[in-house]
This record gives structure tokens, sequence and C-alpha cells, in this order.
């Protein structure tokens, strides 16, 4: 018993992590699969089949392809345009700020099948024909929110006097962004972009609404193809993607500790 | 950054007025900060010293009037422009530059080719050049506070402007720091401007202190010019404590002394301390504006049946006696209903007590005459 409530936090904390983590496994288990049928729902029998052809379920790879483009393409544009729009948000009082503020909170606020709908009725009136452009704009004005709100947490947290203390060290308003302001925000535009990245990429519901006939992204793909039955390469993908998302993670947590040991290391000579 | 340097240029504030919408900040101050001197503008919060202080760094823009720097006029520049750097009162030291970087930016700025040695003599003034690889918020708050001093005096300015540097700081730190500053400040010749609230800190670092007040200059002086002859009641109450007796006139019986009178008693003053200007008649003539004599408690003296015959003799009864270790402070009742404060240093003469009748009695050329009516 006292062993059981010394370690109960470490349990459920495992148990928790194994219920996150099952649907992964599964998907990386099954696309070392060779379904019988279209269907792999199945295990039958280890192959590397899927993983050595890619691209051999026609359409995934062009799909994966747009996906990738557009998840950059509105990530850079909102990164940009929303770090843009923090600082101005986070630094000056002007006319209409607190209207901006709440503007810039609906796209989150507003369920997708609306924005969705509405976006596709509002290209419609101006007749701008459904396809890449409409995705990007539609990716862009949802993802944008994510980014002015976390660069500008970041900015507010930041004391006016580090610019001013620039400024009196003989750097001019540039200089003083680059070299102060910018380094310290980073953070919070790098966490920007990679969530509007991952938002743009995942994206099914407004995605469908604005796409048009004949252009497809991934998880446009994946919700087609899982109609017909399920290509083991959507398993590599879906594994590909996991595995490297990981990697970044602890990449960036490697680089932190070896940076924080070897301040320590300086300290101690 | 011991190396003898030319003695800068004054610092001189024409006229210099700031207004936020309509509320007057800076009221068109003149003052003249003399090259490679210690200059402290000291004043309540809200008077307008931190506003003055930036429109020198170039920091907030004067509404009008002018900022000159020896023969420049500097009024138009802007902040990265002037040799003029500030000590923050945050100490605004940049979290991902290591200290050496955070000490160097304004050398690199400049475009230093020796930078980095030029830090490191900075840093060894301040004795953290130990600290050099690591960042300011791994140091402590006095440390951080050196840090920003040392990065404002690398750039060798003709002026260092000092914004309640050491408020973020315990007492004890605070009067290190203190003694450190001036040790600093001969060292390095530059002329420093220090903002504080604190009146004790002005008077024992600078050599000058400027005393603000809602956004006016109410009197620049040598501190203990400032202590001992005040200029008005507001510089008397906040430049430490004093006892200001109404006055009802003055006798002049020619020579070195008058007499002034308060509650009918006639109180010996020496001439010198009647402020410049003032017409003392031979006759008893009453005053037209509220009048003071000012006393400090210190320089008031309870008299003993065996001390000599003061010429100023005030009678009156001991309502609280307040002892701290280094001196007794009392408060005295007089006749008239005013209780005066009197302090005493612990130095071995007896104490008086709650309840005795005692006598004070102070020297003629220890108390001040203020003019003005409050």
């Amino acid at each position: 018993m006292a062993w059981l409530r010394r370690n109960l936090v470490v349990i459920v904390g495992l148990l928790v992590m194994a219920y996150i983590l099952m649907p992964n496994l599964v998907v990386t288990m099954f696309s070392f699969n060779k379904p019988n049928g279209r269907y792999n729902y199945e295990w039958t029998q280890f192959s590397l089949d899927a993983w050595l052809n890619p691209c051999a379920s026609a359409g995934l790879c062009e799909s994966l392809g747009l996906s990738l483009w557009v998840a950059v393409v509105a990530a850079l544009v909102s990164t940009v345009m929303g770090t843009m729009a923090a600082f101005a948000l986070g630094r000056y009082r002007f006319r209409g700020r607190a209207a901006t503020n709440l503007l810039v909170f609906f796209p989150m606020a507003t369920p997708e099948v609306v924005m969705g709908s509405s976006l596709l009725t509002l290209f419609i009136a101006m007749g701008i024909p459904s396809g890449q452009v409409t995705i990007l704009i539609a990716h862009i004005l949802f993802t944008v929110s994510f980014v002015v709100t976390t660069v500008k947490a970041r900015v507010a947290s930041l004391d006016p006097a580090l610019e001013q203390a620039a400024a009196d060290l003989y750097a001019t308003p540039s200089q003083a962004f680059w070299k102060v302001t910018f380094p310290l925000v980073a953070p919070g535009i790098a966490a920007g972009a990679l969530l509007a990245f991952a938002l743009s990429f995942d994206d099914y519901i407004v995605t469908n609404f604005n796409a048009g006939a004949t252009t497809v992204t991934f998880p446009m793909f994946v919700w087609g193809a899982a109609q017909r039955g399920t290509p083991v390469q959507i398993n590599v993908v879906g594994t590909v993607m996991f595995f490297g998302a990981l990697a970044i993670v602890g990449f960036g947590q490697l680089i932190g500790a070896r940076l924080r040991i070897g301040s320590r290391r300086k300290e101690a000579l | 950054m011991a190396t003898t340097r030319a003695t800068p240029g004054d610092l001189k504030l024409v006229q210099l007025t700031r207004n936020f919408e309509d509320f007057v900040a800076v009221a068109g101050i003149d003052l003249v900060v003399p090259g490679g001197s210690f200059f402290a503008l000291l004043g309540p919060s809200g008077c307008g010293k931190t506003t003055t202080l930036r429109m020198v760094a170039g920091l907030e823009e004067p509404t009008s009037g002018q900022i000159l720097l020896g023969a420049d006029d500097i009024t138009g520049t802007r902040a990265y422009q002037r040799k003029v750097n500030t000590v923050f009162q945050s100490y605004a030291l940049f979290p991902h530059l290591s200290v050496l970087d955070n000490v160097g930016f304004g050398l690199r700025q400049r475009k230093m080719g020796d930078w980095r040695r030029r830090a490191m003599e900075a840093l060894e003034l301040v004795k953290l050049a130990d600290r050099a690889k690591q960042r300011p918020r791994q140091l402590s708050g006095g440390m951080q506070q050196r840090v920003a001093l040392a990065r404002a005096i690398v750039n060798e300015p003709d002026v260092l402007l000092l914004d309640e540097p050491l408020g973020a700081l315990d007492l004890k730190l605070r009067r290190e720091m203190q003694i450190e500053l001036k040790r600093i400040q001969q060292e390095v010749g530059i002329t420093f401007i220090h903002v504080t609230h604190d009146q004790e800190e002005a008077m024992t670092m600078a050599d000058t202190v400027a005393v603000m007040r809602a956004g006016r200059l109410e009197q620049v002086g040598a501190p203990a010019d400032l202590y001992d002859h005040p200029a008005t009641t507001f510089v008397a109450n906040f430049l430490g404590q004093s006892n200001l007796l109404p006055l009802e006139g003055f006798s002049d019986p020619g020579g070195e002394f008058v007499t002034a009178h308060a509650h009918g008693i006639g109180l010996v003053v020496e001439r010198a301390q009647l402020p410049a200007g003032m017409v003392v008649t031979t006759q008893v003539a009453a005053v037209d504006s509220a009048v003071h004599l000012g006393i400090r408690p210190e320089k008031l003296r309870i008299l003993g049946p065996n001390d000599p015959p003061s010429a100023n003799r005030l009678g009156g009864l001991v309502t609280d006696a307040s002892f701290n270790g280094v001196a007794t402070t009392y408060l005295v009742s007089m006749p008239w209903g005013q209780e005066l404060t009197v302090t005493r240093p612990n130095d071995g003469s007896p104490r008086a007590h709650r309840g005795d009748e005692v006598t004070l009695g102070w020297d003629p050329n220890q108390a001040f005459v203020l003019a003005e009516a409050d």
C-alpha cells in the first residue's frame, strides 16, 4: 500500500501516456502490415512494401506535397503578419485597438464549419475559383490569430526599458529591434509559426469547403481513401510525422540541456 | 578607465519644460550641472525628477526649452546620438546576453575594436570580472546593479544618469553601494546625475543637491548648505526634520545679533542666519507673511542645572521619550501647545523622562529663518 501511495502519480502518468500513445503505436505497427484486401485493419504479415514504395498509392504523395506547401506558406505569411500585428497591439495605443483584439480572437472561437461555409460563400460571391489560393487564404485567416496571441504574450512580458537601454547604448531603433527585442521575442514567434504549421497541415473542415473539386490536401486524401479502403502508405506517412515531431522535440531538449550544462561548466571555471 | 580624461563640459538646462497633455511634469527649470561633479536630483515621487533625467537621456522629448552639453545643443538629438548613458531603475540588463556582452554592447555599437578588453576593465572596476560569462539573471540584485553601472560607464559618457539605481536593494547593500558609487565617480571623473527620493542617499553621495517639487527647482546647493540653510519650509521638512516656530516680528539692537519674537518670547538669532535680502527694522516690526524660525532637533539641548547659560531658553513638558540606541528623541510640549522634537545623542548625559519639566536651549548660529509662507 505504501509503495502504491508513493508511486501513484507515476503509475497514473504512465497509464495516461499509454492511452495517448496507443493510436500512434498501432499506426506504426500497421505500417509494416501486408493486408489482404483494401482495408488495413487486421494484422496479417510483416512487410516493408509500403515503406519501400511510399508513393505507390495513387495521389498520396501529391496530396502530401500540397499539404506541406500550403502549411509552409500559410505559416510563413501568418507568422510575419501576426508578429507585426502582435507588436502593434502589444506596444501602441491607437483607435480601434480593443476592436482589433476582439476580431483577432474571433477565428479561434468560430466553429470551423461556420468559418468554412461562410468563406466559401464569400469566395463564390467574389468570383474567386476554389483551389490552392482559396485554401491558402483560409489557412492564413485562422492561423494568424494563433500567432498574434502567442507573440503578443511574449511582447507584453518584455520590459520596455530594455529597448530604451539599447537606444541609450547607441543603438538606432532598427538595431535595437534586431539585437534586443527580436531575440527576446523569437521563442514566441517560433512557437506561433510551429502552431500555424501544425494547424494548417491537419485542417480538414475549412479546407474541404474551400478546396474545389480537384485540389486534394493530405487530410482530404486520408478521408477520401478511408471510404474506399486504407492504403498502408497512410500509416507510413503518419509514422514518419509522429517520429519526426518526436525527433524535433528531443533535439530541442538536447540543445537546451547542452546550453545549460555549458553555462554551468563555465560558472565552475 | 583610470586614464586621465578631459573634464567633461557642463550640462545646462534652459527653461526645460515637459507637459503630458494638461499635466505639467517639468515647469521650465534652469540648471547648470558642473562637469565632473556628483549631482543629485532629489524630490518626492511625481516631482518631475525622472522626467528631467529622461529628457537629458533623450528618452523623453521636451515640450520646450534647451539641453546643452558643453557647447553643443543636444535638445533635438536622439538617445543613441547622445554621449549620455543611463543606469536604469530596473537595470534593464539584456537577459539573452552574457554579462560581458551586456557591458560591451555600447562599445560594439560604436565599433570599438578592443571592446572585450575595455569591458573586462569595467567589470574589474565593479569587481565582477569573474562573472563575465554568466547571464544577468544568475546574479544577485546588487551584482546586477553593478553590471548596469559598468555597462554605462564603460562608454565613458560625458554624463552618467542614475535613475534611483539603489531603490531595489536592501538597506545594508544600499549603504555599501552608495560608498562604491562615490568611489567609482571619483575614479572615472564622469559627471554623475543621480535621481532619488531618499534625502539621506542624496546628501551622502552628492557634491550638489537640487531639490525638486511639483516640476520646479526648490533649492540647489551643497548638502550641508541645504540642511543648515533651507530656503523654504518644503526643503526644511524634506531634508530631515525641523521645528518651525512662527514669528511675530523682529527687533534689531544692532551688532551681530537680531531678536526674533515668538509667542512673546525674544529669541536671539545670528544676523548671518537671516535669508539674504531680509530687512529687519530697529523697532519691533510685525512681519506680514508667515515667517518661521527653524531649529533642527539635534541642535536643541535640554539644559541641566550645571550647563552654561544659553542665549535662547524655552520651557516645556516632556510628553514622549523614545530611545533608539544611538539617540533619544523627545517631544517637548510648549505652553502654546506646539510640540518640539529634540534629539539627544546617547553620550552619557542624563536622560529626561516623560512628564519632566525641561528647559530647551540652542546657539544663535544654529537656527535658520524662513521668510516664505507655505
